[in-house]
């Protein structure tokens, strides 16, 4: 016979362009970013080398470090806070981060959803400009206008509402204000295109069940949208934990996140193995939130 | 109304390729040649895994060449499966399958002389309608100019001038329809398969559009392959009914015969209605039998296989042959417990005994028909030759 | 309700008020230091004037010049690596959904799950464990692997909204797999490709702390640079340098809306 098998034809994709198709991708992945971190693992069980770089000596000391420091003499360990006030700081931050940015968008994003589709299309496009464009820039841009002498403070001066610059950067709240600033746009679309999905017919029915608009809209509204609302803000909060520009540009270097920490062992301290473990518990607290929300995920869509 | 005829000794499509013996040229004179023909095809999905299942099992069918043939079935009985396996699109577990006499079992649908009218119509929405007919000529490799040719005709064949530069995105499903067709009908296939073609279109259009597919067919001389799971059109439309259920092959003919003749109650049931009763032969002499129905009293019936006496069979009566009359003479009875009109009809639910019936009467109460009301008691009468007798 | 007043039932009072404040939040710096870069004066503060003369100062600077040549130059081949990549990577998932098309699917969408700071060390300590020297290459290998699934997931959904009885009609028509996959497939998937890229394309653009992890010391990106001058404080050319990258962002979203408005109309 002169024609080919039916299995060479396109609907029924061989094992072997099958993986030709799919191993570029895999591959560069698998070993420039899943192998990176089983080294950063092996790392993070070694002890830091002299001039940066480890020796292959089996320690849990890196992971010790985070609570403990080891004293030089004696190699007794005593508690100190010091990191752990760090991470929790980091933790601390992207929780009040995520709250805010639920309280702001929330609101916004049931307005958006709300209008004619050319109105709702121009919103849209005005939050998605300050979603793609550069994180640094807009980090610089809001600590232009925090500075003392910046716009913020100067105007005040002026009109003479204060004596002195307000200290509205290189601390706390400027990170916080930071983090709002940066992964505020992450929360608004999640919630908006939930808000798209919502039955409104559902707030006729309360209303016609006698229901205020408070009560409609805390007890209708928001429980429908609980999906949405544990989406938006795991995408604000797993970049906040683990943030790295706004804490280094806006705290000014003082007040440090576990991101700059991280940093700072990998290039000033050189201390591999403490940044290596650090990596590792950044990372196990997202992939838990985020098998977390995977598990909810499927269990929302079998309930349904 | 003028149509432009496909010329009747077209270049069969797959002379491009090595493997085909026959061309329909020579199929014009013979009529009765087979078209296609499955041999103990069977399909199983999802082989030795826990969710195999079998689609279908061991069915055995020849279409003659320039027959309109329909495969009639509830959805899930497998018809569209046969079709795809003819088509090229699914694979058979085992068994042969030849279109005019080549085994095509293994070949890729692009090495079939068979073209598919697709459910959702599967137009190309990056091109326009020109460029979608043109489409499978251009994949044959024919010259420009016969292309060229080939698309007009096709567009004059199915009034789709005035659209030929417009994308399918832009048009009714009707134009749709239509397009599909044109560009399954291009390459001048040997066989023409048709899934569901007409499920997308609302009520008025579907009629329309059985007629036109009907005289398309008769004009341009291809078999059409034609699935459905609408019996009306299925009835309306074709030469034979292959009627499916369940993975099996229940009865092929004419829709007189189907329709007239059932062989089985899955036959008698699925197309148009049927009032199914139990029964046991009490006689049987030549032809004619009687049967004894339980609580309603004997029947006659003419049989076409040996019955014996005391046999379980049922008895399958259309509504529309189930005469009413007052109660005035012996016979079987019934009352009626609900009656429903449907316009162009009556329908009347009875109980008789255990068994409930349903009797349909046109316009009834009118041209000396007699009309009852719930609670009403009746008498049944047959007329001859209504009652079928089914031993499966 | 007391008021006899029928009012649009799906209103909220109050919330159109805060969505203007939230879009002024999101605006408003950068807006004021766009502003800024157009001040005549040394100081950022106090506006004299309007002058174009830092743009002009960055123009003539051959080091930012070089910078943002790298960038482009490492955006456009990550991009492309990765929208080749992604191409193929979407086509077997989406096709081959049965055989272990949830585990590649983790893998091919794992770089959005790791936190960037811990991508960015780790990708360090890869490269310095096996040996490879820091410098453009790295640069560019860690782009094309986080750039993937960004162009991986558009092509991907554009793909799985197509139509999947079209290659099969195309067969059907005597199209050939790989004539079926040229004619049909592939410009019924441009969009998806161009919005892929596009996506890719920003994201290189706009990655500051993976770079400057594997940079090394001679290569630098535009966002390397921006940060290293901010090192020496806030100068104007940081407000106009800020300002033109603001900008290209801005286009480059107009061109993915634009293009993706036109991708839906089809």
């Amino acid at each position: 016979m002169s024609a080919r098998p039916l299995a060479l034809s396109s609907r029924i994709p061989q094992g072997f362009a099958h993986a030709g198709l799919l191993w570029p991708s895999l591959g560069v992945i698998l070993v420039f970013m899943v192998a990176p971190i089983a080294i950063m693992l092996t790392y993070s069980f070694l002890v830091p080398g002299a001039y940066g770089g480890v020796e292959w000596t089996f320690s849990t000391a890196a992971y010790e470090q985070i609570l403990f420091e080891r004293d030089f003499l004696d190699d007794s360990l005593t508690f100190t806070p010091d990191y752990l006030i760090i991470v929790a700081r980091s933790l601390i931050q992207a929780t009040v981060a995520t709250l805010l940015c639920l309280v702001i968008s929330v609101p916004t994003a049931y307005y958006i959803a709300t209008r004619s589709d050319r109105v709702k299309n121009i919103w849209l496009f005005l939050i998605t400009i300050p979603y793609w464009v550069n994180l640094l820039i807009r980090t610089i841009a809001l600590l232009f206008v925090l500075r003392d002498d910046g716009p913020i403070n100067s105007a005040l001066l002026d009109v003479g509402v204060i004596g002195q610059p307000l200290a509205l950067s290189y601390n706390g709240f400027a990170i916080s204000l930071g983090l709002i600033y940066s992964f505020l746009p992450f929360m608004v679309l999640p919630l908006y295109s939930a808000f798209e999905r919502f039955d409104f017919r559902l707030l006729e029915a309360a209303y016609d069940l006698y229901a205020s608009r408070r009560v409609a809209f805390f007890r209708i509204v928001l429980p429908v949208m609980r999906p949405g609302l544990i989406a938006g803000s795991l995408l604000v909060f797993i970049p906040s934990v683990g943030s790295y520009l706004a804490p280094d540009i806006l705290g000014g270097g003082k007040t440090l996140m576990i991101g700059n920490l991280i940093g700072t062992q990998f290039q000033a301290a050189r201390n591999w193995p403490f940044g290596a473990a650090l990596s590792m518990i950044l990372l196990t607290i997202t992939l838990i939130v985020l098998l977390w929300l995977a598990r909810r995920a499927a269990q929302q869509q079998r309930s349904n | 109304m003028q149509r432009a005829i496909i010329e009747p000794n077209p270049t069969p499509p797959a002379d491009s390729k090595a493997a085909s013996p026959s061309k329909p040229g020579s199929l014009l004179q013979h009529p009765n040649s087979v078209a296609a023909e499955v041999r103990n095809l069977r399909k199983i999905y999802n082989v030795g895994s826990p969710q195999a299942h079998e689609a279908l099992k061991d069915v055995n069918l020849s279409i003659r060449a320039n027959e309109f043939f329909t495969l009639l079935g509830p959805s899930g009985c497998g018809k569209t499966t046969l079709l795809r396996i003819l088509g090229g699109f699914e694979m058979l577990t085992s068994g042969t399958c030849r279109i005019f006499g080549e085994d095509v079992s293994r070949l890729p649908p692009e090495a079939r002389p068979v073209n598919t009218v697709f459910q959702q119509y599967a137009l190309f929405p990056h091109m326009t309608v020109r460029r979608n007919i043109a489409f499978g000529l251009e994949m044959l490799g024919k010259p420009k100019a016969e292309v060229e040719r080939t698309v007009e005709r096709m567009l004059d064949l199915v009034h789709m001038r005035e659209y030929a530069d417009r994308r399918p995105d832009t048009m009714s499903g009707g134009q749709r329809q239509r397009v599909a067709l044109a560009r399954a009908l291009a390459p001048q296939p040997k066989l023409l398969l048709l899934d569901e073609p007409l499920s997308a279109l609302d009520l008025k259009l579907r009629q329309k559009m059985r007629l036109e597919l009907k005289s398309l067919q008769r004009e341009t001389g291809i078999t059409f392959i034609f699935v459905t799971h609408d019996q009306e059109e299925a009835l309306a439309m074709s030469d034979r009914v292959a009627v499916i259920s369940n993975g099996h092959l229940q009865q092929v003919g004419t829709p007189e015969d189907i329709y007239e003749q059932p062989q089985s109650r899955f036959v008698a049931d699925f197309i148009g209605e049927s009032n199914l009763i139990e029964a046991k032969v009490a006689d049987s002499a030549g032809s004619e039998a009687a049967f004894d129905i339980e609580g309603f009293g004997q029947v006659q019936a003419p049989i076409g296989q040996r019955v014996e006496v005391g046999q379980q069979v049922w008895l399958s009566i259309r509504p529309e042959r189930l005469v009413l009359g007052a109660v005035h003479r012996e016979g079987p009875q019934a009352t009626v417990t609900d009656r429903t009109y449907l316009g162009n009809a009556v329908e009347y639910h009875l109980r008789a005994g255990k068994h409930a019936l349903t009797a349909r009467s046109p316009r009834g109460g009118l041209r000396g028909r007699q009309d009852f009301a719930p609670g009403d008691a009746v008498s049944l009468g047959f007329e001859p030759g209504s009652i079928k007798v089914l031993l499966s | 309700m007391s008021t006899a007043r029928l009012r649009d039932l799906r209103v909220f009072p109050g919330f159109g008020l805060l969505s203007v404040g939230c879009v002024v939040f999101l605006y408003a710096p950068i807006v004021v230091l766009a502003i800024y870069s157009f001040n005549d004066g040394r100081s950022v503060t106090r506006w004299a004037g309007f002058s174009l003369r830092w743009y002009q100062t960055v123009f003539a600077n051959q080091n930012i010049q070089t910078a943002a040549m790298n960038s482009v130059v490492i955006a456009v081949i990550a991009a492309s690596v990765a929208t080749v990549f992604a191409l193929g990577a979407a086509i077997a998932t989406v096709n081959g959904k049965k055989g272990g098309g949830e585990g590649a699917y983790v893998v091919l969408t794992f770089p959005l799950m790791v936190p960037e700071i811990v991508t960015a060390v780790a990708s360090l300590v890869f490269f310095v464990a096996v040996g490879i020297s820091l410098g453009f290459a790295t640069i560019l290998i860690a782009h094309i692997v986080f750039c993937i699934p960004f162009a991986y997931l558009p092509i991907k959904a554009r793909l799985e909204s197509m139509d999947a009885t079209l290659p099969s009609a195309a067969a059907d028509l005597y199209a050939s797999p790989a004539k079926g996959f040229l004619r049909i497939t592939l410009p019924l998937l441009v969009p998806g490709l161009v919005s892929g890229w596009l996506l890719a394309f920003i994201i290189s653009l706009d990655d500051f702390i993976i770079t400057a992890l594997v940079a090394g010391p001679g290569a630098t990106t535009l966002p390397l640079h921006i940060y290293g001058m901010l090192r020496l404080g806030m100068t104007p050319e940081v407000n106009a340098i800020s300002t033109l990258m603001l900008a290209a962002s801005t286009v480059l979203v107009l061109i993915s809306g634009l293009l993706g408005q036109a991708g839906r109309k089809h």
